[in-house]
């Protein structure tokens, strides 16, 4: 176990950057230290950027529905941010349209986007 | 036998063949088939000019009953390309085959005229020039209908991208005006182009606009909502506008879901909507909008 995704914490809100390629342990992996940081440190909202993710499988489709409904749980919002049109087009195609997780198109906009939700909750 | 039959017609072709030319060219102009209005008759006389050249020399060390053999290949590529530019030009696969079988009038004529009384010989070398030219003129209506295919494939493509344009309303607002049939392969162009737009202007709202789309089975309504699902993902929310009543009435008798989308049934109610929740102002030079 010597990879791990680093997990930064901005605020309230926790920001995952997914760099490297993302097998089944490193995903695992990542939903147990997440899980674990959000109680921690008491995070509001988790932002994963997956924009230099390249290649996707539905194991990946289905583990980032995972974390968005554990964080969700643990009362934090989830959005993925910088999904590439190559990675969205294979999700769909898969039949996985990430019901249930937010989106937005970079870190900027998913940033302002946790905001204004948890200033409306 | 073919190493004996053919020599009459290597004769001739070798010894005679400004009179064949001669003979051809005069038949061809005369004949119904000729368009005068598609081609020059100096290109008609260097094209038959240089067909017969290259069959005297693919005779010399070929087999004419096989025209399909690697001495023929010169040949072939220019019965190729005289297809290829007659498909441009606009000729029917018929007048295209007859500029070749109409090698055999001379062809034959000369023949009797060498062979005179020597009827078995006659035969032989005819029958010989008929399943060569027969070959050559097959060979021609292939590479024809295969240029003609390569006309069409592009022409599809152009279609293709000429059909899905991806025009930018306002800042972060994008429209996409479908216009024709959605299948699964312009679906993979519509959504490719769509989401790399979205990428490249940063869009937060894209507007589908269905108007220019004659019917919406399962399928197409399939197809939409795959795009719809994608931008999503991309973080851009989706407008689906111009549905007609009667394609209103179709989806629903289909038991299509659409009500995960916000669908509106004009393009400027979707344009509202978009500048609405983008809260767009108008830039103070109102006629710069970017």
């Amino acid at each position: 176990m010597s990879e791990k995704i680093p997990i930064l914490k901005m605020g309230q809100f926790l920001l995952v950057t997914i760099q490297v390629d993302m097998h089944d342990q490193l995903a695992l992996q990542l939903q147990e230290d997440l899980t674990e940081r959000i109680v921690q440190v008491h995070a509001r909202g988790v932002l994963i950027d997956i924009s230099a993710l390249e290649i996707v499988d539905s194991f990946i489709g289905r583990m980032l529905s995972n974390i968005a409904s554990m964080a969700r749980v643990l009362d934090a919002e989830t959005v993925v941010v910088g999904m590439r049109p190559a990675v969205a087009i294979t999700l769909v195609e898969l039949g996985m349209s990430l019901e249930g997780v937010s989106t937005a198109l970079d870190v900027d906009r998913g940033m302002a986007l946790l905001r204004t939700r948890l200033a409306t909750r | 036998m073919s190493s004996l039959g053919g020599q009459a017609l290597r004769k001739i072709l070798s010894q005679s063949q400004q009179d064949i030319l001669a003979e051809w060219l005069q038949a061809q102009l005369k004949s119904a088939t000729l368009r005068s209005d598609l081609m020059k008759e100096g290109e008609l006389r260097e094209q038959s000019r240089v067909l017969l050249r290259l069959l005297e020399s693919a005779l010399a060390s070929g087999d004419p009953s096989r025209p399909q053999g690697p001495e023929w290949e010169e040949l072939r590529q220019f019965l190729a390309g005289v297809s290829r530019s007659r498909a441009q030009q606009g000729f029917s696969p018929a007048e295209t085959a007859t500029f070749v079988f109409s090698l055999k009038e001379p062809l034959f004529a000369r023949l009797r005229r060498e062979l005179g009384r020597d009827a078995q010989a006659l035969a032989d070398e005819t029958w010989l020039a008929t399943s060569m030219i027969d070959g050559l003129g097959l060979f021609t209506i292939e590479a024809f209908i295969k240029s003609r295919e390569s006309i069409i494939e592009r022409q599809q493509q152009e279609l293709l991208e000429l059909s899905t344009p991806v025009v930018q309303l306002w800042e972060s607002i994008l429209a996409l005006p479908l216009i024709g049939t959605l299948d699964s392969e312009r679906t993979q162009v519509v959504m490719q182009s769509l989401l790399e737009r979205i990428v490249q202007t940063g869009a937060a709202i894209a507007i589908i606009d269905i108007t220019g789309v004659p019917t919406v089975d399962t399928l197409v309504a399939q197809h939409l909502l795959k795009t719809v699902a994608a931008a999503r993902l991309m973080g851009a929310d989706c407008i689906i506008s111009g549905i007609r009543p009667q394609i209103a009435q179709t989806i629903v008798h289909l038991g299509v879901d659409l009500s995960e989308v916000t669908t509106k049934a004009s393009l400027a109610d979707a344009f509202a909507i978009a500048l609405r929740r983008t809260q767009a102002r108008l830039p103070s030079g109102a006629a710069s909008a970017s």
